[in-house]
């Protein structure tokens, strides 16, 4: 991918549109240096420029972390624009902290909260000045033309003009107020399988990720953490790790010890070299004792309330029926296949960061911070993301690289080994679970109470959002329902995790629906639709999955059906998962999956986000685990630390619904429901009741009431 | 209190060495310790960063090259048993990404990150190179060793049959 360094410094016009809705263009002049210069200070969250040549560069003001906004948010643009795909070039813009509005890409919503209109009206209010401009030049009413492939066309007298032709006018013009928007019949890549721009680069070596930036003069360097949560160094002997041949230096900086070497090898064998006594201050807990404390907070009667529907508790109290149920949740790292890296060049006046990040305006004001440099003099440039998962809209990594650039005098390169990666991430937070529900005589939920004790993600009092989200927000119509959550202090760093809450809440949810359903004596889909009824979306992807699945056919020998749906950012997914358990192994034969996520940019983008999310689910229901002893992670690596495999992966089927609904959430929202439907599907099979993650063989074995 | 690293740990023992190796058919000499993993060669002192760093500990798969053919895991395979085996990095695996491998990757839009798929690729090109049409279980049990945390494992799969198809 090229930068925008090598752009002609030619006139060219460019649209950007304000946060809030309005709009503006502006003519722009390149600087010399080829930098641009903007002519207003506005806040911008997209813009484009044009060529005379016809080439069309878009800015892309989100992170790429394998959910295709590479592609697809530039395909909005390019659609609203009528513009000839081929012409298009997709530039990564570095952080700015207003020009692109919010650039951290989390949360699913790259398209659906802060791009799509945005964007359509940056493509359609560009296109309307190039009529214009049309217009003007030919002495004929707008309303005859039409645009196809970035050219104006009057078909009444057989011209047209390129907009490269028409750029320089239309950059000369004032802006439309307002732009009318297409009518998705009139999309024509919008809902296409475009190819993804960078996939050749990807299958050739070249897409360039963090760690492969090169600069010249520039150091490798590692940093070593404390190994317990809260410790600090004491004192550290590093005479043997400056004894290995190409360590230049080893630097205490303020959050470990870096060292610094001509290459990545030997900043990590001098880092094995160091010799440290490590403060490991007051947390020395072992994950037994976290859970113990858990059950503590979850005795202790304090709660903060989340949820209170009627009054649940008398209602279950009345109830024919009363199921009560506790599920345990383990802490989770990311273990993103890019381990943590940061490339920085601190200078006296200035400073350039090279990151995967997915937050770059935040690596702005850290480097700003640290380096001592104003922060718009810190330039930071976005590199290909290898995973991303949330963690690494953190900060840790480019404080290690800035803060040792600093120190050496010269640009770095910071490599987290994998084994500083495993052991200082932001964990998905464990969590300790307590329901019950009431059933009528006739089965039907009378009352539904949850108590959910998590370290918070968030900081403050009261109810932390991550800890509830996922329960507080279902969409079933619980007729009485309270959830309460109770906060942990255990200081274990905890962060977002793809898709947060949900992840965990929808596991604990749609497993202990299953155990309701079944007391009920219910089929669970029957069960979930009855309490659905006014959530079509929900009922319709229920509906599709159970008939792709097979759910009301016979299921092979040897093999039972689960099922688990959320609705989670915007996208409403249903899971039907197919197992089997043998010599002590559970095997995931197959996921359908039928989702409705709004209005789709690229249904290949979408399926693989689905077909991935499932995978992921998979790998913290079967693998995911990381647990404490000591203060510190016992995990190290993937030899103990386990991925899926693609021996493990199962047949994965896709429905999508062809939605004219707003855009919803992708990236994350077929996550949650993989586990608890293979969980679901093993009870169908075993009569054995999940409620601890991840599953392991001798939970079928061992003494357990379902 | 915690004191790194083990005892056994002596640097001193390191020594610098000239040495040669033939990488995606050109020989280069680079000055390195013979215990550096071919992988770190590649990527710092070769400036190859196509190969990936994943785990260190042969785990992961992202660091796959062919070494005489066989696909190896760069990380843990120290320059001094290199020897004189070509090495073979995705930089080498053509020279404009007509691979049919490479071709099938693209027509099934296998990678979402990407940051594994240099590893996966090695990994299919050395199983295609002694299996002309291999089975589901055949790629499952080849390409166990390579992680996708993004789960492109269908895809991969379907990839390897249209580049076997293609090949045939």
């Amino acid at each position: 991918m090229s930068t925008h360094h090598d752009l002609d410094r030619r006139d060219f016009i460019k649209v950007r549109a304000a946060a809030g809705g309005g709009l503006l263009l502006a003519a722009y002049v390149p600087f010399k240096n080829g930098a641009f210069e903007s002519a207003a200070p506005f806040q911008p969250n997209a813009f484009i420029a044009i060529d005379p040549d016809d080439s069309i560069t878009i800015w892309l003001a989100r992170s790429d972390m394998g959910q295709g906004v590479r592609t697809s948010l530039p395909m909005v643009v390019a659609d609203e624009l009528d513009a000839e795909w081929s012409r298009v070039r997709v530039v990564q813009a570095d952080a700015h902290p207003t020009k692109y509005g919010r650039m951290m890409t989390v949360g699913s919503n790259s398209v659906r909260g802060g791009s799509w209109t945005p964007l359509r009206q940056a493509g359609a209010t560009a296109r309307a000045m190039l009529i214009a401009a049309a217009a003007t030049r030919w002495n004929v009413n707008a309303s005859e033309l039409r645009t196809q492939n970035s050219r104006v066309i009057h078909s009444a007298s057989n011209r047209s003009l390129s907009y490269g032709e028409l750029a320089e006018a239309a950059a000369a013009l004032p802006m439309p107020a307002q732009v009318p928007l297409k009518q998705r019949s009139q999309f024509r890549l919008i809902g296409t399988r475009l190819p993804l721009i960078d996939t050749k680069d990807k299958v050739m070596g070249k897409a360039k990720f963090g760690a492969d930036m090169r600069v010249p003069g520039m150091l490798f360097a590692t940093v070593v953490h404390s190994p317990v949560f809260g410790g600090s160094v004491g004192s550290f002997d590093d005479s043997a790790a400056r004894r290995v041949p190409g360590v230049r230096d080893v630097k205490q900086i303020p959050t470990g010890i870096a060292v610094i070497a001509e290459n990545t090898w030997a900043a990590f064998q001098g880092a094995k070299a160091l010799r440290i006594t490590w403060n490991n201050g007051a947390f020395a807990m072992n994950s037994a004792d976290i859970t113990a404390s858990f059950v503590r907070l979850a005795d202790s009667g304090t709660a903060a309330v989340a949820r209170n529907d009627g009054d649940a508790r008398g209602a279950i109290q009345q109830s024919a029926k009363r199921v009560s149920a506790t599920y345990e949740m383990p802490y989770l790292a990311h273990a993103t296949m890019e381990p943590m890296n940061c490339t920085a060049d601190v200078r006296a006046d200035r400073c350039e960061v090279w990151a995967p990040t997915q937050n770059p305006q935040s690596v702005q004001s850290t480097a700003a911070r640290i380096s001592g440099v104003p922060a718009e003099n810190v330039t930071v440039h976005v590199t290909y993301l290898g995973c991303g998962w949330g963690r690494k809209s953190r900060q840790d990594f480019i404080e290690d690289a800035v803060h040792t650039s600093k120190a050496v005098g010269a640009p770095v390169q910071l490599v987290w080994t994998r084994e500083e990666d495993m052991q200082h991430d932001f964990y998905r937070p464990a969590t300790y679970n307590r329901f019950e529900g009431g059933l009528d005589a006739n089965g039907r939920l009378t009352g539904l109470t949850v108590r959910i004790v998590a370290p918070p993600i968030g900081g403050g009092d009261g109810v932390d959002g991550s800890t509830v989200s996922g329960i507080s927000s279902a969409r079933y119509a619980f007729p009485n329902f309270l959830v309460e959550a109770v906060r942990s202090n255990v200081p274990v760093p905890v962060g977002q995790w793809r898709s947060v809450g949900p992840s965990q809440n929808t596991f604990i949810l749609e497993c202990f629906i299953d155990e309701l359903a079944h007391a009920a004596g219910k089929d669970p889909i029957a069960f979930r639709q009855a309490m659905l009824s006014d959530q079509p979306r929900l009922r319709r992807v229920l509906e599709l999955v159970a008939e792709k699945s097979g759910w009301r056919s016979p299921v092979p020998d040897g093999r039972a059906r689960g099922v688990a749906i959320v609705e989670d950012r915007g996208g409403f997914v249903a899971q039907v998962a197919e197992v089997s358990f043998n010599n002590s192994q559970v095997r995931v034969h197959r996921v359908t999956c039928a989702a409705d996520c709004g209005q789709l940019i690229h249904p290949g983008i979408v399926e693989a986000q689905i077909s991935g999310s499932i995978i992921a689910g998979m790998a913290a229901a079967l693998h995911g685990e990381i647990t404490i002893t000591n203060g510190r992670v016992v995990q190290s690596n993937f030899n103990d630390y386990k991925m899926l495999r693609m021996s493990e992966a199962p047949i994965i089927d896709v429905h999508l619904i062809d939605s004219a609904q707003e855009p919803g959430g992708v990236g994350e929202p077929a996550l949650p429901p993989a586990a608890p439907a293979i969980a679901n599907a093993l009870f169908a099979l075993t009569g054995k009741r999940i409620r601890k993650l991840p599953i392991k063989p001798e939970m079928f074995t061992a003494d357990q009431s379902s | 209190m915690v004191v790194r690293p083990p005892p056994s740990f002596q640097p001193e023992s390191a020594a610098m060495a000239r040495i040669t190796l033939r990488v995606n058919g050109r020989t280069q000499t680079i000055e390195a310790e013979p215990q550096m993993p071919l992988l770190w060669a590649l990527r710092d002192l070769m400036n190859l960063t196509g190969t990936k760093y994943g785990c260190g500990i042969a785990q992961c798969g992202a660091c796959t090259v062919l070494l005489g053919g066989k696909p190896v895991r760069s990380c843990t395979t120290a320059l001094s048993a290199v020897r004189d085996a070509e090495v073979v990095t995705i930089e080498g695996l053509s020279s404009d990404g007509t691979h049919a491998l490479q071709q099938a990757w693209i027509a099934e839009e296998v990678p979402q990150c990407g940051y594994c798929q240099a590893g996966q690729l090695m990994t299919a090109a050395a199983l295609l190179a002694q299996n002309q049409k291999p089975t589901d279980a055949d790629i499952d049990r080849a390409m166990a060793g390579n992680i996708c945390r993004c789960g492109t494992y269908d895809r991969l799969r379907k990839a390897i049959h249209r580049a076997a198809e293609v090949a045939k």
